[in-house]
């Protein structure tokens, strides 16, 4: 057997874009902490991530200089706030390539815009392209966080509608085996994860786009993980809607994002009823607001739209390109280092391609919720448990999985750190 | 953290070696019970005679806090009194509701004064009262079987 060298630094590789992850590091100042008597070692960035200065500075600043609500004030602040809020939705547009600002729909998270579309459908709705009953089909995937389950199932119970789903692979990929049977004349809308919380997965849509314009149906991708770490464009992903989330790519809580074809929204009931969405009120009825106004009803999330906003200057000041190659360098060092670790499991796919920087696993005889408890003794922060997708654990027959995902700021070093940690589990429980 | 006082020794020791575990017949009530959070999950039966709990059965899934919980409680009130067993129950959901500052009385609990340092790590505590929980449940649907049947 001859064997196969890679010289040092990969030099194929040498056009790839990258950053200095430890000036990155510096950013954050909460990765300086310590837990546990340890240096922190944060691997749960799919749960939330950490924020840079940067961010919380902007939060800070805006509270300090500008603070008064948006959209109904003649006066300097109010001006101020309404500049700095809808500046925020012009970055996140130009972020994910929307050809215009008014398609972006500022929410409180992920969930609430995944639950704004599912509320469009009905057996009442004016568009016939958002009109559900019995007989009309609605598909998502076996691997979706539950916030891509639930407000679909409420809506068959609602309308009668049925929820079908593609299964997945053993690998833990999406079967597009059945696509043209399961993607038919009777569905309505295609809900499905970009990339998996769980698995790591990243769904190659493009086949899936052409048969659900082939059968005149909708597509909605939830991007809650995808947006952090790749980079976006709605118009070459020919989707109708997106769903993400600002606390997973730097930003505070509090503040979402739905992504909508400007015309469908238009074309949408709204969701939640109040001030700020109305046209004109009268005792007698009302008429509503265009886009993106019409589905923002009440004060929104101003400060915090401002933090994804500044959490977005970051991102890009770094850039997604580069981003999403230190995840697949991270990935591929994270998968073949947990690979020798006597008893561990990975469900997802195990090369880091179509995948990215999330790796759930098992270790043989020891659950989850263990092995969590003695890494975090060692500073070490996963997630356990079934992470909102409770049917992934069932697809693979398991109660629960020990989860480690990465973002910017994470290192090798973190790796190591867990792969030590494992070790000491292993001795534990022994 | 001091990790040896939550994972003690007998508790390791009864994950490792459950004590009564596999669901068994008869019984007067059987229940199921999830940690919605964590997805760990418990079967109890109890049977009883009179009085008397005569037997405590369980089977089910989950970390080694919960699994050494269900072992200690079949120990400790397999065979008692309902009325002594639900003293004892309280007792124990006392400890595990005191944050680690409620000194437990091993005349009292016995191997369950292993679970004080678990009262000390909220996201762990519901792991240890599952069982617990499940027993006090099973117990009421049985006493209030028998009732009936009087
Ligand atoms: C894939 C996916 N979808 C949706 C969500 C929901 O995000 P949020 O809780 O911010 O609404 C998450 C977050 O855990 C996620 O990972």
């Amino acid at each position: 057997m001859t064997a196969l060298t890679i010289p040092a630094g990969m030099p194929q590789y040498d056009d790839k874009p990258r950053f200095d992850v430890e000036r990155v590091r510096a950013d954050f100042p909460i990765l300086g902490r310590e837990v546990n008597g340890h240096p922190l070692v944060y691997l749960d960035s799919g749960n939330t991530s950490q924020k840079p200065r940067q961010v919380i500075d902007a939060v800070a600043r805006y509270y300090a200089e500008h603070n008064a609500n948006v959209a109904r004030s003649v006066h300097t602040l109010g001006t101020e706030s309404t500049e700095a809020y809808e500046g925020a939705r012009a970055k996140v547009a130009a972020f994910i390539g929307a050809p215009s600002v008014d398609e972006v729909v500022f929410t409180k998270n992920a969930t609430e815009s995944l639950n704004l579309v599912a509320h469009a459908f009905g057996p009442h709705a004016r568009d016939e392209r958002f009109r559900l009953g019995p007989g009309d089909e609605i598909v998502i995937s076996e691997m979706e966080h539950h916030s891509n389950i639930v407000p679909w199932q409420l809506l068959c119970e609602r309308t009668g509608a049925t929820l079908r789903w593609f299964g997945l692979t053993e690998t833990g990929r999406l079967d597009e085996s059945n696509l043209e049977e399961l993607v038919n004349e009777r569905t309505k809308i295609v809900s499905i994860v970009h990339m998996s919380n769980v698995l790591g997965t990243v769904n190659a849509t493009s086949r899936i786009t052409a048969r659900v314009r082939e059968v005149g149906a909708l597509l909605m991708l939830d991007c809650s993980q995808s947006v952090p770490h790749l980079p976006m464009d709605v118009v070459d992903y020919d989707v109708d809607f997106i769903a993400f989330t600002g606390h997973k790519m730097l930003a505070p809580t509090g503040i979402g994002v739905l992504w909508g074809r400007g015309e469908l929204l238009n074309a949408m009931p709204p969701f939640l009823g109040g001030g700020s969405m109305i046209e004109t009120v009268k005792m007698g009825g009302s008429t509503y607001a265009p886009a993106p106004a019409r589905f923002e009803a009440g004060t929104p999330p101003i400060a915090q739209a401002v933090g994804l906003g500044a959490a977005i200057d970051y991102l890009t000041g770094i850039g997604m390109d580069a981003i999403a190659w230190h995840d697949k360098e991270l990935t591929a060092y994270a998968l073949d280092a947990l690979d020798t670790v006597p008893g561990l499991r990975i469900y997802g796919p195990r090369v880091p391609v179509g995948r990215g920087a999330t790796i759930s696993f098992t270790l043989d005889g020891i659950h989850p919720h263990d092995v969590g408890q003695v890494l975090d003794s060692l500073g070490v922060q996963v997630r356990v448990g079934h992470h909102c997708a409770k049917p992934i654990c069932d697809r693979f027959s398991v109660p629960a999985l020990t989860r480690a995902s990465f973002y910017l700021y994470t290192t090798t070093d973190e790796v190591d750190a867990l792969v030590r940690g494992l070790d000491q589990v292993r001795k534990v429980f022994a | 953290m001091q990790l040896d006082q939550l994972y003690q020794e007998i508790i390791l020791d009864h994950y490792k070696r459950p004590k009564g575990r596999g669901l068994r017949e008869p019984f007067a009530a059987d229940v199921h019970h999830v940690n919605p959070t964590c997805g760990d999950e418990i079967t109890l039966r109890v049977a009883l005679d009179g009085e008397t709990i005569s037997d405590i059965s369980y089977d089910g899934q989950g970390c080694s806090i919960s699994q050494a919980s269900a072992s200690v409680l079949f120990e400790l009130l397999n065979g008692r009194k309902v009325d002594d067993a639900l003293a004892v129950h309280a007792a124990f959901v006392e400890l595990m509701g005191g944050k680690g500052q409620v000194e437990p009385d091993e005349e009292v609990l016995g191997d369950a004064v292993a679970f004080a340092g678990v009262a000390k790590y909220p996201a762990r505590v519901k792991c240890a009262l599952l069982s617990w929980m499940a027993l006090k449940d099973a117990v009421a649907q049985a006493v209030a079987l028998e009732k009936e049947e009087v």
